[in-house]
């Protein structure tokens, strides 16, 4: 076995994880049968909600490993943005970004 | 539950099915890393149906690989994994109002599955988007890793497709409605900014963790505003 782990080791590695991420998931919708939120508290948490999913567009589209990720990426995920901010649709969005990319890398930009 | 599917159209359906499409061959390929790098078959298999995270499973898988052992490993996966918690307070009260919903929803919480949920003006949209593109997610993301573990010799090179681009443009295009505001709009480019800057010096997940400083700058939210669909 890899990395010198047995088999129940390998379980109980991947049971943890398994644990610790849906403890995660699901503490939100259970303590929100418990407390009362105000509309606003629930307002900025929508916008929580929005600056992460935010944050992993910009860190996933630069980032590869902490590094750069090179030109192409960046080049496909602006293309799929503004044809997006355009309200294309949702299909075109997406195979342009792809598209864009693939061809840049055609052409050997990295 | 069978009311819920009438609420989705053909439209958000086929968008949903594009984006599963995508993460199959993604489950494709981190099943083909998987195998390729030692583990046996039923490792990637247990991690997709139980983990259900590329970004955790890429991350225990790729620690375990490098010989870092399994506590940094599934330390690693734990901290790429925490933005599942606000994610959890930001949806958690579409998932439906019966407990088993809360709990069988909350394991099907996916980052392109929240941002479907939050692309939707409507909180019956909302919840219905949430729903289906969840179980889409968890059976294409599973059937892909089986292929991609059983066909381990054929890697598919998703950069080649385009794929890394393909992901980050399906969360902007998602998000990008709920951008148009000026409050919601500052916040996530401070975030952003803020998880690119720290993303070289810190551990993977915790940048993203950072870009919620940017709520310090969304200022008075106008009623109606930024509404949360419960």
């Amino acid at each position: 076995m890899i990395a010198g782990l047995s088999p129940f080791g390998m379980i109980v590695a991947v049971l943890v994880l398994a644990a610790g991420t849906y403890g995660f998931r699901v503490a939100g919708p259970l303590l929100r049968d418990r407390l009362t939120l105000s509309d606003t508290a629930k307002r900025y948490m929508t916008v929580a909600a929005t600056t992460l999913v935010f944050a992993l567009v910009v860190t996933a589209t630069f980032l590869e490993a902490g590094e750069f990720a090179g030109w192409a990426r960046p080049a496909g995920v602006a293309v799929g943005g503004v044809l997006a901010w355009r309200k294309a649709p949702f299909v075109v969005v997406v195979v342009a970004a792809a598209a864009t990319a693939a061809g840049l890398r055609l052409l050997g930009v990295p | 539950m069978r009311s819920l599917w009438k609420t989705l159209d053909r439209a958000l359906l086929r968008d949903i099915a594009l984006v599963n499409l995508a993460i199959g061959v993604v489950g494709l390929s981190f099943g083909a890393i998987a195998t390729s790098s030692g583990f046996p078959l039923w490792v990637p298999m247990l991690m997709s149906l139980v983990i259900l995270s590329g970004a955790a499973q890429f991350t225990l898988v790729g620690v375990l690989a490098a010989g870092g052992g399994p506590v940094a490993g599934v330390l690693a996966g734990l901290v790429v994994g925490a933005r599942h918690l606000p994610f959890g307070f930001a949806v958690g009260g579409l998932l439906g109002p019966r407990r088993w919903q809360r709990l069988v929803g909350s394991h099907l919480m996916i980052d392109e599955v929240v941002a479907f949920a939050l692309a939707q003006s409507d909180p019956r949209r909302a919840r219905a988007a949430y729903w289906a593109c969840g179980v889409a997610l968890i059976i294409c993301w599973n059937i892909g890793t089986l292929i991609g573990a059983l066909a381990a010799n054929i890697v598919p090179d998703t950069d080649a497709f385009g794929l890394d681009a393909a992901f980050p443009a399906v969360l902007l295009a998602l998000v990008l409605p709920s951008l148009r505001e000026a409050g919601p709009l500052r916040a996530a480019l401070l975030g952003g900014a803020v998880a690119l800057a720290t993303a070289p010096l810190l551990p993977e997940g915790v940048p993203v963790l950072l870009a919620l400083v940017g709520l310090l700058v969304v200022g008075k939210l106008r009623t109606g505003e930024s509404e949360v669909r419960t």
